[in-house]
């Protein structure tokens, strides 16, 4: 109601309130950053999140890859064929999956999958004062929970959009092959030889830094979650949502300096 | 040893904390009464720097406790949370056995069991319990987990936080004997809030009374029925009519 009396006020605020979420994230980004280096460490948290963040996605983006680089196979060929660029269909799926849509769907994936775990958990830790026990117990919960998400996800996810690259293509090259009469040897020969190092190093740079959105917004948002269960799903709606939206404005800034 | 002076501490527009000044002696057994909701828990809180006072000085054995090596600091510490705190994705031996697993204390993996399963033994636990998840014990079978784990790298500071609620009275008596046990035997300073007036006489060498944000009554447990003070008297004896408002 006071949105629509006062739009000005209104959209001020809103402006303040962005301003503030990106200082105070950029803060918590500094802080996590900061205590990587610094011991003490914690390699089995590392490792329980290295199999949650990495392993166990496993199958999602293989799946969401294998699917999309069918469709995209498809799609080329039909809009290919409008003007007789049917044959275009390798490099196009190849250059599409590795540049755009594998980082992107891996990036959408994980903010899905890890980052409202991770925020979901760390918020219930919040409100039922797990996180005020670790301190009392001598534990640091920017040490403990949050840089072993952190590094698991910096490590895991670039990974994780080679391997959904992979997969992608081998989906539009099964789709090619199977369906639209494509020379096997000539398809994959293409792809090879038309993708550049640059491609792959992009890929696996959006990777690398969607991972760090995706594991930080679960952090940030269940660090900072309160009043019971509501906040917890509070905590994780906000979380999925701001590591989707940052994903994306990375994946256009990221791609523009890749240009 | 512990020494409070003068501490605040408001949430919006609610005035917790209003002056709250209370001194703990080494070694000895405090026991903090008071209405529900009127800021004991915030005051241990306090203390341990998980909620930071509005104003007023906290101090350690004369040191300033907001300044400092924190890791030193808590290392003296021991808490058991009202809620319980357990960490519900490790099992419960190893809850007991956080401060073992890692850190300067770290204690190769069989030892650091052999210990847990000693002090759920003490808190009346069996050996079986060490392996369940918190999520599958009962709340008061929790609350035990949460003294043993509190208790468990022998600090030398303790706060239990209503440590008896929630247990049936043969074990509540248990564990008002164990706290006594820590105090006198180990030499433990502890601070317990309970509303519980028999665990109060088993506990506490001293007693204080919270209203109002700050301590109403304090001395020692032998002096709490002759005090005379209207608001002591009305609590000890759990009346309904008394200077204490029934709504808060
Ligand atoms: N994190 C917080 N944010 C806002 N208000 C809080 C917070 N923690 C405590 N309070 C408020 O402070 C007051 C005191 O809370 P506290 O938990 O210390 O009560 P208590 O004396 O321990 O009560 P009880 O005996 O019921 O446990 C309450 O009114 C509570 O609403
Ligand atoms: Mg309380």
């Amino acid at each position: 109601m006071s949105a629509l009396l006062h739009p000005l006020a209104f959209i001020g605020a809103l402006v303040l309130g962005i301003c503030g979420t990106i200082g105070k994230v950029a803060i918590f980004m500094a802080r996590s950053f900061s205590h990587i280096l610094r011991p003490p460490f914690y390699p089995k948290e590392l490792g329980v999140a290295l199999l949650n963040i990495g392993w166990l996605s496993l199958p999602v983006v293989g799946l969401t890859a294998i699917f999309t680089g069918g469709a995209l196979a498809l799609q080329i060929y039909s809009g290919g064929s409008r003007f007789s660029a049917e044959a275009v269909v390798p490099q196009i799926v190849a250059i599409g999956m590795v540049r755009e849509l594998g980082p992107v769907l891996v990036g959408l994936m994980i903010a899905a999958r890890v980052t409202s775990s991770i925020a979901a958990e760390i918020a219930t830790m919040k409100v039922t004062e797990q996180i005020d026990a670790l301190v009392t117990l001598s534990t640091n919960p920017m040490k403990y929970l949050v840089v072993p998400r952190l590094l698991a996800a910096l490590i895991t996810v670039p990974m994780l959009v080679g391997i959904g690259d992979i997969i992608g293509i081998a989906g539009g090259y099964t789709v090619a092959v199977q369906n639209l009469g494509f020379n096997p040897a000539t398809y994959l020969k293409n792809t090879v030889n038309f993708l550049e190092p640059l491609d792959v190093i992009s890929s696996l740079v959006k990777g690398a830094a969607f991972g760090v959105i995706a594991a930080l917004m679960g952090c940030y948002y269940g660090m900072k979650s309160e009043r019971g269960a509501q906040g917890v799903g509070q905590a994780t709606k906000n979380s999925v949502e701001a590591a989707a939206i940052l994903i994306l404005a990375a994946n256009f800034v990221l791609t523009g300096m890749f240009f | 040893m512990i020494e409070l002076d003068n501490l605040q501490k408001r949430f919006g527009e609610n005035r917790v904390l209003r002056g709250l000044t209370l001194n703990v002696e080494r070694g000895t057994s405090m026991v903090i009464i008071g209405g529900s909701g009127t800021g004991k828990s915030v005051a241990l809180k306090c203390i341990l720097g998980l909620v930071t006072p509005d104003s007023g000085t906290i101090k350690v054995d004369g040191q300033d406790a907001t300044t400092g090596d924190r890791d030193a600091f808590l290392a003296r510490f021991g808490m058991l949370f009202q809620g319980g705190a357990l960490f519900d994705s490790l099992p419960v031996w190893q809850n007991v056995a956080f401060r073992h697993l890692r850190g300067s204390l770290k204690k190769p993996q069989a030892e650091a069991r052999e210990l847990a399963i000693e002090k759920l033994r003490r808190v009346g636990l069996k050996p079986e319990t060490a392996d369940q998840l918190p999520a599958e014990l009962s709340g008061g079978m929790q609350k035990r987990v949460g003294l043993a784990r509190a208790i468990a790298a022998d600090p030398e500071i303790i706060f239990f936080d209503e440590p008896t609620t929630g247990l049936d009275p043969i074990m509540a008596g248990v564990i008002n004997d164990l706290i006594r046990e820590i105090v006198v035997e180990m030499g433990a300073t502890a601070m317990t809030i309970t509303h519980d007036m028999t665990s109060v006489r088993a506990i506490a060498d001293n007693v204080a009374m919270l209203h109002e944000g700050v301590i109403k009554w304090t001395g020692p447990v032998s002096q709490m029925d002759a005090s005379g003070d209207p608001y002591l008297d009305q609590f000890i004896h759990g009346r309904a009519e008394g200077p204490i408002a029934a709504v808060r």
